[in-house]
């Protein structure tokens, strides 16, 4: 463990739909400042144990810590008010409202946008300036997840939960996407990241975790799983073969 | 960029660059404003200031409910709820104080819009939790009970024999213009709010309930409270202009009062003219409200524009799926990025392309999460 005392602890955390056991004691730390990925194929349970970090579900079992304070159970709109802010698979910008009013509702929970934020913003993503006055829906699928992206950062995040940012984007808008997450973490940004382009997410996170049918399998540090043989043989199989 | 920047969005969400001149939209809006003020004393033939009279109602009412369903995407198919209190408000006030239906008639206006607006609040709290399809069907259906109550209530209704309001004690030489300013300014008013929900962080909110509800409530926005004073401040000036309406018309009757055409008359208004901007609403009804009237007034039977509503819908959602303000809007920014590329000293760079043509969505395709 990098920190003595986690920014997030999450303790054997189970989430239920329904009948379904989608998590099953799932346990992890992210450490102040660090990039964390987490891995796993389709329905191994990442997007849900996102949405229960952020508030969107509630765990039947476990527990959540953000800075030492339980969260579990927290809707998600008062963690955002704890500066956790979640970029959605799937994005989920407002698709009729311009970009410059997407990226105010990501300050929504302060007074008014600070200035300072989004001239930032705007500096990461010269595409979105570039596209200020035009409906997000209209934006291309890269564009979107900047967006979806720049809009958290109005939020002045200090854990930044990502839900797979590269899906469905040309491998060059992917590179450019991850070296701007890389550059919001320099900033100070703590950064749960869930992917299933494991090599990308790896070389960038500190450190990583598996999920498997609803529990960790594995965990380490982003380079030891890089290289770890499994992690090789189930989630790199088409990289390697395919480089 | 700077904070002022943030904030300056327009109605038609279209980049600065689109917009036309300061001067130009300035000089237009009083232009619309000096004309409607003039129309009366230009056009005196009462038929025709009758037919004024209507447009102002619908035009208050339109812009009113716009504020809720235009840009909260919950299209409300009830508001004649708002419209029918407004109007026994205004009946029953004035047989109660013995208001002499003089000039002291239009302070009930205020009256009758806050009780339409505080009967909306426990009403839209019921009717609020349920999601934007079945929201529709419920709007309608508690209507249709206030209808029923109207029916029943005899001793404070009249039920089937209605209420009759006395006849304004200014001249009938020049009976229909008071009726016509005070729509015309109580429309003004709405349409201010309008503007100013559409610009405040409220309405921001609510355009990104219509956009993704979860997303809005996980961003922060009070989802039910915005939704609700929406909802209220529609009914306000629903309400207001069913106090208008009802001493014009000099009567109220339940199915008049509580009546299902004119919730079909409001979407149509609003849709033809574009849901959820700001003037597009209005425009719709100025057009379509004196349209359907001066019909009415010529072939009678106001069952024939039902047929004529429907026709127009289907016309408007086939050639303006995005009604008449917006279609406009896109086609000039199609030519403001056209002219840029031929004229390359023009600030617009080429490539932010307008968004011309985008996918059609509307009645019961407003959420984006739905
Ligand atoms: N709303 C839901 N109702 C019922 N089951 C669900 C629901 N959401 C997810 N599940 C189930 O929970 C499991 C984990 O889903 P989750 O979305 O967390 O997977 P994931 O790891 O994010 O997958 P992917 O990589 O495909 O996004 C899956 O088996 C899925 O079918
Ligand atoms: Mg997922």
């Amino acid at each position: 463990m990098s920190a003595p005392q986690p920014l997030l602890d999450v303790r054997e955390i189970e989430v239920r739909y329904g009948a379904i056991r989608a998590l099953k004691g799932v346990s992890f730390s992210v450490g102040a400042g660090e990039v964390v990925a987490l891995l796993g194929a389709n329905g191994a349970g990442k997007t849900t144990t996102q949405k229960t970090v952020s508030g969107m579900l509630r765990p039947v079992a476990g527990t959540i810590e953000f800075e030492g304070r339980r969260i579990d159970g927290t809707p998600a709109h008062k963690l955002v008010d704890l500066g956790i802010c979640h970029v959605p698979e799937g994005r989920h910008v407002f698709p009729r409202m311009t970009v410059a009013e997407n990226l105010d509702m990501g300050a929504f929970r302060f007074k008014q946008p600070d200035p300072a934020d989004l001239e930032r913003v705007l500096e990461l993503f010269p595409r979105l300036k570039e596209r200020y006055g035009q409906h997000s829906g209209t934006l291309s699928g890269g564009e979107q997840q900047m967006l979806a992206i720049g809009r958290a950062l109005m939020g002045k995040p200090r854990l930044l939960l990502l839900d797979e940012p590269s899906m469905g984007l040309a491998p060059l808008i992917v590179a450019q996407i991850f070296d701007i997450v890389r550059e919001i973490n320099r900033s100070g940004v703590t950064v749960l990241l869930v992917e299933q382009n494991a090599s990308q997410a790896l070389s960038l996170a500190d450190r990583g975790y598996v999920l498997e049918t609803g529990d960790i399998v594995l965990e380490g540090a982003g380079r030891d799983l890089l290289a770890d043989e499994r992690v090789r043989a189930a989630y790199l199989g088409e990289e390697i073969a395919a480089s | 960029m700077s904070a002022t920047d943030v904030s300056n969005r327009t109605a038609t969400d279209s980049p600065a660059s689109y917009d036309l001149p300061r001067t130009v939209r300035f000089g237009s809006l009083l232009l619309v404003v000096a004309a409607l003020v003039v129309f009366p004393l230009v056009f005196t033939n009462p038929t025709i200031t009758s037919v004024g009279v209507f447009a102002m109602i619908y035009l208050l009412a339109v812009s009113g409910w716009n504020i809720f369903s235009g840009y909260s995407g919950y299209i409300a198919l009830g508001h004649a709820l708002f419209f029918g209190i407004g109007q026994y408000s205004s009946a029953m006030l004035t047989s109660r104080f013995k208001i002499p239906a003089g000039w002291d008639l239009f302070a009930l206006l205020p009256v009758a819009g806050a009780i339409a607006g505080l009967a909306a609040v426990p009403i839209g709290w019921m009717l609020l939790r349920v999601r934007k399809h079945t929201f529709i069907v419920l709007t309608i259906a508690v209507m249709f009970i206030f209808q029923l109550l109207a029916f029943n209530l005899r001793s404070w209704t009249g039920g089937s024999q209605g209420m009759q309001l006395p006849f304004p004690t200014w001249s009938g030489a020049y009976f229909n213009e008071p009726f016509y300013y005070i729509g015309l300014l109580a429309a003004a008013i709405a349409l201010v709010t309008s503007w100013w929900v559409r610009r405040s962080k409220f309405g921001l909110g609510l355009l990104a309930i219509r956009d993704d509800e979860d997303r809005a409530r996980s961003l922060g926005v009070r989802t039910t409270r915005t939704k609700l004073v929406a909802f209220a401040i529609s009914a306000v000036f629903v309400g207001a202009a069913g106090a208008i309406y009802a001493p014009f018309i000099g009567s109220v009757f339940p199915q008049f009062a509580f009546d299902p055409s004119f919730d079909l008359a409001l979407a149509v208004m609003a849709f033809t003219g574009g849901l959820g901007t700001l003037i597009g609403p209005a425009l719709g009804a100025l057009v379509i409200g004196s349209l359907q009237q001066y019909f009415l007034l010529q072939f009678g039977g106001a069952n024939v524009f039902l047929i004529v509503y429907g026709l127009l819908f289907v016309l408007i959602l086939r050639l303006l799926p995005q009604g008449i303000v917006p279609s406009i809007a896109a086609r000039w920014r199609q030519w403001v990025t056209y002219r840029a590329r031929n004229t390359p000293s023009t600030g617009v760079p080429p490539d932010s392309a307008p968004d011309v043509g985008r996918p059609f969505d509307v009645v019961l395709n407003q959420g984006g999460s739905a």
